[in-house]
């Protein structure tokens, strides 16, 4: 339903962030900061080369053994004491979640940063039902208050400048002047939340990786709010989609060190949370209860494709977004969808369906740049091409959700003239002699060069073509 | 120093976009290699290397072009191609377009013969520049796919450098994609535009009067959109320029 809410906004929403220049400067500044600190971690290519390679692998032998090592991570999980539940689909995911809410009466909950809690559009679902959740990481607490998504995955409100935040909490903060001192905004912040932390029902995370070989929940962040969540109240209830589990322990230590450097150019984060259980007998802290939530919401279909199985490995770095030139110039939002960026192209039509989001993987000039700095080697260029192949297959059977529903018979036809014109070295020569002689009289105003000749010169076609001149020059002759 | 080597003759592909826009690039692209003693061919069958369909997902018609390519050029003399968009494309996308068809041992023997243009003139020919031009300022723009999937960065560079009257001022925004993508140009027309306006000021800001590319593709996009905005440099293809300046011209 929501997918057919913003079935393909993109270019309508390209043109309003295009328009807007504090927006785009906002994410201009904020992702060359993000790229030089990046490049800064990686300085020596020898360490990232073997790095990455490693991290690619352990994620690529994850997905290779991913009922095995689910069914060992439930098992794990549940003689540690971690109730494990299992969602086919957000609105299943969200059931379970506002189940275990209830049965323990809970009425607040304080949240610590969660993609896939978005994915799902949790908070909503809380509110709808009475319960009040609280995004207590300091970027998404600040969309909270705006009332908006995140609109970028690690750093979801990288769009709003001091001025806009400044404002934002003199209007919803009770009490709070107009301050752009950023220490005094993160006090007002960590004061509003202090009484989040204290006073809530249960804690709800997501998962950077959950580990089988041991049943541990592993949570990286830097502001501590992330441990708060999951220790302080009673019940602590992470929700994860299944792509996120690891074979062992010894898998971790190559990613944490890929993720933050990838994501914000930090050598580690300030906090690594490992949960492997509730509190214990005789422990003093920890919450008395933690479920484990499972979502699956279209990954298994995803994971049955072997080549765009490869898009599950990815570990939320959010690298690809940070370097990509689409992704720096409309900013989040313009996804629509969850996901943003090289990886919200590639995930979102494959979990909603390319008939909602098709459009997204033509939204990219294939650069390459994010395939460069994806630190599990995910191949993003060549899988937009998959899905731009499967987005025109007449009636394709198989795993992409939508395939087939962007065949267009206008497309189709001038994809065959294309093909009779450079398929045949007599046509060729003929059909390029016309098109030279007609293409220089069309106006700038015909079709597709309209587009073109909004900002650039027309071009040219050349007097000679360089067949020609080759033959003139006795190039041709062996 | 040449990594591979040198061959008599040479086969050359001209790529769509030189040999109905630029064919003057193209043409100095042999003469560059003629210079060298090479004899160069240019087989009159070629076409296009079949990238246009292949991204925008017609994979059938991608191949049936790509097929008429592997016939054209046949024997074993390396392939230069003055184009890392073209080369990038038949180095890396041909044995994977034909995996499974009877055609995939050729097309591998076929990317193993592909140069781009500036890396065979430096990787196996090893060549030596005299510059007979006036001074000039200069800045350089890789295409995406010469640096990302041809693999072709130091080479061009390595050439410009050695024209004592060039100076090759650095881009810092020089890796960053133009916005020309092919149809991505007319299908995220806005989002392009706002890419090449980009483009178009961080070159005018290095104060180079010519912008040199090794991409006909980009150089469209940027040099269009500089006329259109009436900015004060030039674009040229890396070829052209390079053989210009031997030539004294």
């Amino acid at each position: 339903m929501v997918a057919d809410a913003h079935k393909m906004e993109f270019g309508a929403k390209a043109h309003v962030a295009l328009n807007d220049p504090k927006l785009r400067a906002n994410f201009r500044r904020a992702m060359d900061g993000l790229m030089t600190k990046r490049a800064a971690q990686f300085a020596d290519t020898g360490e990232w080369t073997s790095l990455r390679a490693r991290g690619a692998a352990i994620r690529a032998n994850a997905l290779a053994k991913l009922p095995e090592l689910l069914e060992q991570l439930e098992a794990n999980c549940l003689r540690n004491g971690i109730h494990v539940h299992w969602a086919e689909t957000t609105a299943e995911a969200n059931a379970i979640v506002l189940g275990i809410l209830e049965a323990a009466g809970a009425r607040t909950v304080i949240k610590g940063k969660s993609m896939v809690t978005e994915e799902m559009h949790l908070n909503a679902h809380l509110e709808k039902n009475g319960i009040t959740p609280v995004e207590s990481d300091l970027g998404e607490y600040i969309i909270q208050l705006a009332g908006e998504a995140p609109s970028h995955i690690v750093m979801p409100c990288i769009h709003k400048n001091k001025g806009e935040i400044a404002e934002l909490f003199h209007d919803k903060i009770e009490g709070q002047p107009y301050t752009e001192n950023v220490d005094e905004l993160t006090a007002a912040a960590r004061k509003a939340l202090r009484g989040a932390f204290a006073g809530a029902d249960a804690g709800i995370s997501g998962v950077n990786f959950a580990v089988a070989e041991t049943g541990t929940l592993v949570l990286i962040e830097n502001e501590g709010n992330g441990r708060l969540s999951t220790t302080l109240p009673p019940l602590h209830i992470a929700v994860t989609g299944i792509e996120k589990v690891l074979e062992k322990l010894d898998d971790v230590p190559p990613l944490l060190s890929l993720l933050p450097r990838s994501a914000t150019g930090q050598p580690i984060t300030t906090y690594v949370n490992m949960i492997s259980s509730p509190r214990k007998d005789g422990e003093k802290d920890g919450p008395k209860a933690v479920h484990l939530v499972l979502l699956d919401n279209g990954r298994s279909r995803v994971h049955g494709d072997t080549e765009l199985r490869d898009t599950l490995r990815c570990i939320r770095c959010a690298a690809c977004m940070n370097h990509c030139p689409v992704y720096t110039r409309v900013g989040g939002h313009t996804y629509t969808f969850t996901y943003p960026g090289p990886i919200g192209k590639l995930l979102t039509p494959q979990l909603e369906g390319i008939d909602c989001a098709g459009d997204q993987p033509h939204a990219s000039t294939l650069c390459r740049a994010c395939a460069d700095v994806c630190p599990v080697q995910i191949p993003i260029p060549d899988l937009l091409v998959r899905l731009r192949t499967e987005s025109v297959r007449p009636a394709a059977p198989g795993a992409v959700k939508g395939a087939g529903s962007m065949a267009s018979s206008s497309e189709t036809m001038g994809w065959k003239g294309w093909t009779l014109l450079y398929g045949s070295p007599l046509i060729y020569r003929i059909g390029t002699k016309m098109l030279g002689w007609f293409g220089n009289l069309m106006p700038s105003s015909a079709p597709m060069l309209k587009q073109w000749t909004s900002v650039r010169t027309k071009p040219k076609f050349a007097p000679k073509s360089l067949h020609e001149l080759a033959r003139e020059k006795g190039f041709c002759d062996e | 120093m040449p990594k591979q080597p040198r061959p008599e003759s040479v086969y050359f592909f001209g790529t769509c976009l030189i040999d109905l826009f630029y064919p003057e690039a193209g043409l100095a692209g042999m003469e560059l290699l003629k210079r060298e003693g090479l004899k160069v061919v240019f087989p009159p069958e070629q076409t296009c290397c079949g990238q246009p369909a292949r991204n925008n997902g017609y994979q059938d018609e991608a191949r049936a072009v790509a097929r008429l390519q592997l016939d054209a050029f046949p024997g074993d003399r390396p392939i230069v191609v003055p184009s890392g968009s073209c080369a990038g494309m038949m180095k890396t996308h041909y044995p994977e377009m034909f995996e499974g068809t009877p055609d995939h041992a050729r097309a591998v023997a076929f990317s193993q013969r592909v140069f781009e243009l500036t890396e065979f003139l430096v990787d196996v020919l090893g060549v030596t520049l005299v510059d007979k031009g006036q001074p000039v300022t200069i800045t350089w723009h890789p295409s995406c796919h010469s640096q990302r999937e041809a693999g072709v960065v130091e080479q061009p560079k390595a050439l410009l450098r050695q024209l004592s009257n060039v100076t090759l001022v650095e881009n810092p925004r020089e890796k960053e994609c133009c916005g020309f993508g092919g149809a991505f140009a007319v299908r995220q027309a806005e989002i392009s535009a706002a890419m090449v306006a980009d483009k178009v000021a961080s070159i005018e800001e290095t104060g180079a009067t010519s912008v040199v590319s090794g991409d006909c593709g980009c150089l469209m996009n940027i040099t269009g959109a500089a006329e259109k905005s009436k900015k004060g440099f030039k674009g040229r293809h890396i070829a052209e320029f390079i053989l210009e300046r031997c030539h004294g011209r």
